[in-house]
This record gives structure tokens, sequence and C-alpha cells, in this order.
């Protein structure tokens, strides 16, 4: 899915980009860790839905509670500078089944 | 019931000091925080270093969640804005946020996931410990009245609780009728068990209701809320006073006929509390607790000194002790040999017994002992079929003929019974009577069994009731073949202690009860509220039914009206 990017100021970059999970186990501490690590390393605001559910994707608890498992869809929502980057790097992450399997 | 602040006990027993600062130390608790977070990561990234170099890099890297965790800025976020904005002191800010995230991740439906709320447990607890510092608070060392949470307490914890420091106590397991509740209701100390979540539900610090009574827990109540239950403790207060004014009134019907009331008791000081309430002897020892927490198997003497303990506290009155009744998965030592996939249904009490005879022996001998000290009767639990009645009655005898060559005191003519508790007694009770000298129905496994339910099981207890027709067709059985046989029979499980059912038990005819300290006088106010002959009746309507349903909203309809002011 390519990312669909809305910008006012570059600033203000807004980027969505849906994501599968797709190893077995799911979200669940260490992927959900690996996430969380590299959404920190970027400067942007990062926001993933899942239904309607809204975590920060920089918070480790956030994104456990979520209890992602296999096949759900989780909506990034990441706004600023390098959001578009950041959002690449998360995809990677998660289409690589977070090297797990 | 009982209003007072909470603790929270962990494997570590931490007290928060205080909830509150003042608008002046934001700053500087702020900055106490910092520090402590600063601490904990330290410790974490150490502990993480030491494992991996001594372990393995796998199980070093379990301590990342942690480190995550302790660094996570929602979390970081929301407990500094409890500081700032609501000026709750750091320690309790930390509690109270990562208890609410445990509760949410107990309440995950995938197990995996779940189970990650130990870590959060594990975060929580360093950073208070680097919050509070060395100076850690034990239950030992309370200074003001509380109120115990914890997952659970063991019945010894119970019975060791200091009352003038500890007010009530709740759990997350625990049913009814576990041991635990036994010995707090024994005790007369409000409790709740089997809340599930309550330890995650709370902060300690928070201020709690219990309501032993009502089964209800009220966290942090507001000023209308406190104002009813303050209340609605000074009315138990006058009803016990009440009810303290009957103690030394006999236990008669209104027509006179008399019931015995008696006490079950685990401890030898039990006696005192059962006799501050009028019981007049003790109708069920359990002696399983010389056999609990230790890891060698009790000693003669042992037996022998508690025996004479509560023979000497009664003062003439007479008790009946019943033989061990734990399985082999209570006896340390043993439980390598033993693996039972089903306790309940497996080698315990009388089996056990008849499987170690030097343990059984050893008791009976301690049981004859004291005998010749005051009226005594032994009683065996878990009876199944008549062999195994022969079969102890056998080596009680064996045991009085080693004793009478040894020249040593007992009661040669010393009654001996059964437990009814199991559906096959009960059937058979006819046989049975024949050769007991008295019955004791244990209600509570007697229910168990027949009603094939596990009273400690939350998701099954409701199914649990006395109020079941097919269990009172069986005591009916029970006691008619006592009657008839002209043996005693008394009922000494918790369904003798509710008064609802007390009418219908004393129009079956049982003329002695066994039941809890607590419950001693309302039992009582219970059999002077009525003639035998309304007890009849009420015993033959109920009896009409099908279904518990109905006998409980019958026989609830009758408390109400015999005793209003028990139910305002």
């Amino acid at each position: 899915m390519t990312p669909t990017a809305r910008a006012t100021k570059e600033k203000d970059a807004v980027a969505t980009r849906e994501v599968k999970i797709v190893n077995r186990l799911g979200l669940h501490a260490r992927p959900a860790m690996q996430f969380v690590e590299t959404a920190n390393r970027f400067l942007c605001h990062i926001t993933v839905h899942k239904g309607n559910q809204k975590v920060s994707g920089k918070s480790l608890m956030e994104m456990m509670m979520l209890a992602a498992t296999a096949g759900t869809v989780l909506r990034l929502e990441a706004e600023g500078e390098d959001a578009v980057k950041c959002l690449e790097a998360l995809a990677r992450l998660v289409n690589e089944k977070f090297h797990e399997d | 019931m009982a209003i007072a602040p909470a603790i929270v006990l962990d494997s570590e027993e931490f007290r928060i000091p205080r909830r509150n600062i003042d608008a002046g130390e934001v700053q500087e608790e702020l900055a106490r925080f910092q520090g402590a977070v600063d601490r904990a990561k330290e410790e974490i990234r150490e502990l993480r270093q030491r494992v991996a170099r001594d372990v393995g890099e796998q199980l070093g890297a379990i301590f990342d969640v942690q480190d995550a965790l302790l660094t996570d800025p929602r979390v970081d976020q929301e407990i500094r804005e409890l500081i700032e904005r609501e000026h709750y002191a750091p320690e309790y800010a930390v509690s109270t946020i990562l208890r609410g995230y445990a509760k949410k991740f107990l309440n995950l439906p995938n197990r995996y996931m779940s189970e990650r709320v130990v870590d959060v447990y594990d975060v929580e607890k360093r950073l208070l410990r680097n919050l509070i510092g060395a100076k850690r608070e034990s239950l030992g060392t309370l200074t003001e009245p509380m109120i115990v949470i914890a997952h659970d307490l063991t019945p010894s914890q119970t019975a060791s609780l200091d009352r003038s420091k500890i007010l009530a106590f709740a759990t997350d397991i625990g049913g009814r009728t576990s041991h635990t509740t036994i010995v707090a209701r024994a005790m007369g100390i409000p409790a709740v068990v089997g809340l599930k979540t309550i330890t995650a539900d709370l902060s300690g610090g928070d201020m709690v209701v219990v309501d032993g009574n009502r089964g209800l827990v009220i966290i942090n109540p507001d000023e209308a809320a406190m104002a009813r239950f303050r209340d609605a403790e000074q009315r138990f207060r006058r009803m016990e006073k009440e009810l303290g004014d009957l103690k030394d009134l006999p236990a008669v019907t209104l027509d006179g006929h008399e019931v015995q009331l008696w006490g079950n008791i685990e401890f030898p000081h039990d006696v005192e509390a059962c006799l501050a309430r009028g019981a007049s002897g003790v109708g069920l020892y359990r002696t399983e607790f010389l056999y609990l927490d230790r890891e060698t198997d009790p000693t003669e003497e042992e037996h022998f000194q508690a025996y004479a303990e509560t023979i000497a506290a009664l003062g003439g009155r007479p008790v009946t002790i019943r033989t061990c009744d734990l399985g082999a998965d209570k006896f340390t030592h043993l439980s390598g040999e033993y693996d039972e996939r089903n306790p309940f249904l497996g080698c315990r009490s009388i089996r056990f017994s008849l499987q170690h005879i030097g343990l059984f022996k050893t008791q009976l001998r301690a049981i004859l002992r004291a005998s010749a000290l005051g009226p005594t009767r032994v009683m065996f639990p878990l009876v199944t079929n008549l062999k195994e009645l022969r079969q102890a009655k056998m080596i009680l005898a064996d045991v009085q003929e080693d004793l009478e060559e040894e020249g040593v005191a007992f009661d040669a003519d010393i009654k001996v019974g059964i437990m009814v508790e199991v559906p096959s007694a009960a059937i058979q009770a006819r046989s049975f009577a024949k050769e007991c000298d008295f019955f004791s129905i244990g209600t509570n496994d007697l229910i168990q069994y027949t009603l094939a339910v596990d009273r400690s099981n939350e998701r099954v207890a409701g199914l649990y009731t006395a109020g079941h027709p097919a269990v009172l067709r069986l005591i009916r059985t029970v006691v008619d073949a006592a009657l008839e046989a002209g043996i005693e029979v008394a009922v000494c499980g918790e369904m003798g202690g509710e008064p609802n059912y007390v009418p219908v038990l004393v129009g079956l005819g049982v003329q002695f009860f066994s039941v809890s300290p607590a419950t001693l006088l309302e039992v009582k106010k219970v059999i002077r509220s009525i003639t035998k002959q309304e007890a009849r009746e009420i015993c033959d309507k109920v009896f009409q039914f099908d279904s518990d349903r109905e006998v409980d909203a019958y026989l609830g309809e009758i408390s109400r009206r015999l005793l209003p002011e028990m139910y305002a």
C-alpha cells in the first residue's frame, strides 16, 4: 500500500499508511517494543488506530494494550518532518514479521 | 463491615506513605520522581547486562520490556500530570497509573499478552522501592487501622492477623466456603473474597469499605456513601448487641423444644469465641491445622497438647474431634509420590488415613488419651462405605488395646461417629446408623458431591446451594435414619449457620447444630422465634417445591417475617 501524503507546510506533513500484522504471535511484548523503539527514533508524532482504538505509537504500554493479533489491520498516522520516513520504517518492520517466525 | 485505608500486599509489602502533597511541594516531588525513574532505569540496565552475560542474551532481553515501560512517554506524562495537577504524591501516582494499566492487561482476552501484567507490577515495585527507599513497611509495623487487600491469604495468615490493626480484608481468589473464609468468619473479621482483580482495582492508601455481610467492597466512597455505611455499621452494632443479650438464654423453640448449639473450631483458642456466644460444646474440631504448613508430621504429643487444651477450655462441655480430613496434596513431603488429577475425589480423609495407618494411629492415640480428660467423641470424615467404617473402628480398637496394655487412661466408651457428607453414605444412612454412635451431616461437601459443583470455582459457585430439593431429601433421609435408630444427628456444615435453613432443619428433627461461632447467636435467635410445629409446617411446604429458587425465595420470606430487624 502506498503512503498518502497531505502537506500544508512541510513541517506539518501528515502521512497515513495501513499495515497488517502478519507474524504468528501478533503484536506481543517483543514486537511491540521493536515498533516503539523504531518510532522513537523519529521526531514525528505517531498515532496507531485499530478500529475505534487510538494509541500513541511511541508508548509501549499503549501499543501492548492494543493486543493486535495476527491478521489485524492497523492504520498508522504520522505527523511531522520525518513522517513519511517513519512510516516506511515501521511498515518494513511489520512486513518483515519483526524478524520472528 | 469496616472502613479504613487499604494496604495492598504483594510479595514485598509496600505501603504507600501518603496520597497527597501540597501545592508548594510539587516541583520537589517531581524531581524526586525523576530521580527514582533514573535509578530504576540504572538498576534494570545493570540487571540486564548481568543476566545477558551470565545466562544469555535471550534472557537479558526480557528486561528490555521493563526498561521500555519505565521510559514510556505516555506513562511518564500521566504520572506527572497526577503529581502536578491533582497533587498526588509520586508513590500514589505511580501506583494508580500502573495499576490502572495492570487492570487493563488483566482484561485482555489473549492470555499471552495479559501475562505481561507481571512486568507492569514489577516496574511498579521497582519504582516504589526507589521512591520509598529502604524504609519498607510490613503488616507488623502498622500504626493505624487498615484493610488488607491481597491476591490470597492463607488460613494461617488470616488467623494471625492483628485484629487491632487489621479491620477487614479482601482477596482476588477464594470462595464462600474456602478455608480462609471459614477462618475469617470464625474470627468475626469482615472479608470479601473471589473479587478476581481487587489487587489491581485500587492502590495502597485508597479508602475502602468492606461489607462482609453483603460481599461488597467500595473504593474511595464519596461523602454520601460514607454516611450510608457509617449508618449501616451502627445498625449492625446495635443488632450485635441485641444478639449478645441472647448469649445466656437457652436455645429452645417457643413451644419448649431444646436444641443443642455447638461451635465449630480449628484451633484450641477458638473455644473462647464459642463460649463467649453461649455454645454448649464443640461439635466439630477440624484437626487439619495440625498438619498444615510443616515439613514433618505432627507428633502424638503435639496432637495431644492441642486436644487437651481444647478440652480444658471447654470445662466439661463435650467435644467432637474429626480425624484428618486432608489429601496427600497437602502433605508437602508426600506430594512427590502423589500426583492426583482430582484430589477432591482422590486419596483423602479416611481413605488417606486407612492407607497411612501409622499417621492414623498417632492421631487416634492422642484423641483417646485426651478422652480421659473430658467428654470426647471421635468422628471419621468422608466415609463412603461400611467397610471403611469397620476398618477404622478396628484400628481404633487396636489402639485402645495398646493403650490398655501400656496402662494409659482413656475413655473406653468413647462414642464413634461419621461425617455424612457423600451421597452414598446419606443414601445408605440406615445401614450406617446401626454401626455408629452418631451422625454429623457435613453439608458443605454433601452439597458439592450431590450437585457436582466446586464451591470455590467462581464460575459455577452459583449452583452451590443447600436449598436444592435433592440435597434436602438426602438430609431428610439421614435424619430419619438416625431418629429411627435412636442415635444423635447433628448438622455441622455452613447450612446449619444460615438463618434461612434453620427452621427446615428443626422441622426435620435435627436437635444438634454445630456452627461457626459468628453465627451462633443468629441461629439461637431463629430457634427462639419459632415453634416446632411451625418448623414442621415450613419443612412440609419446602418439600413441595421442585427448584432451589422456590425453596430459597420461600425461606427468605420466612426469615424476613420472623426476624425483620436482621434484614433491614
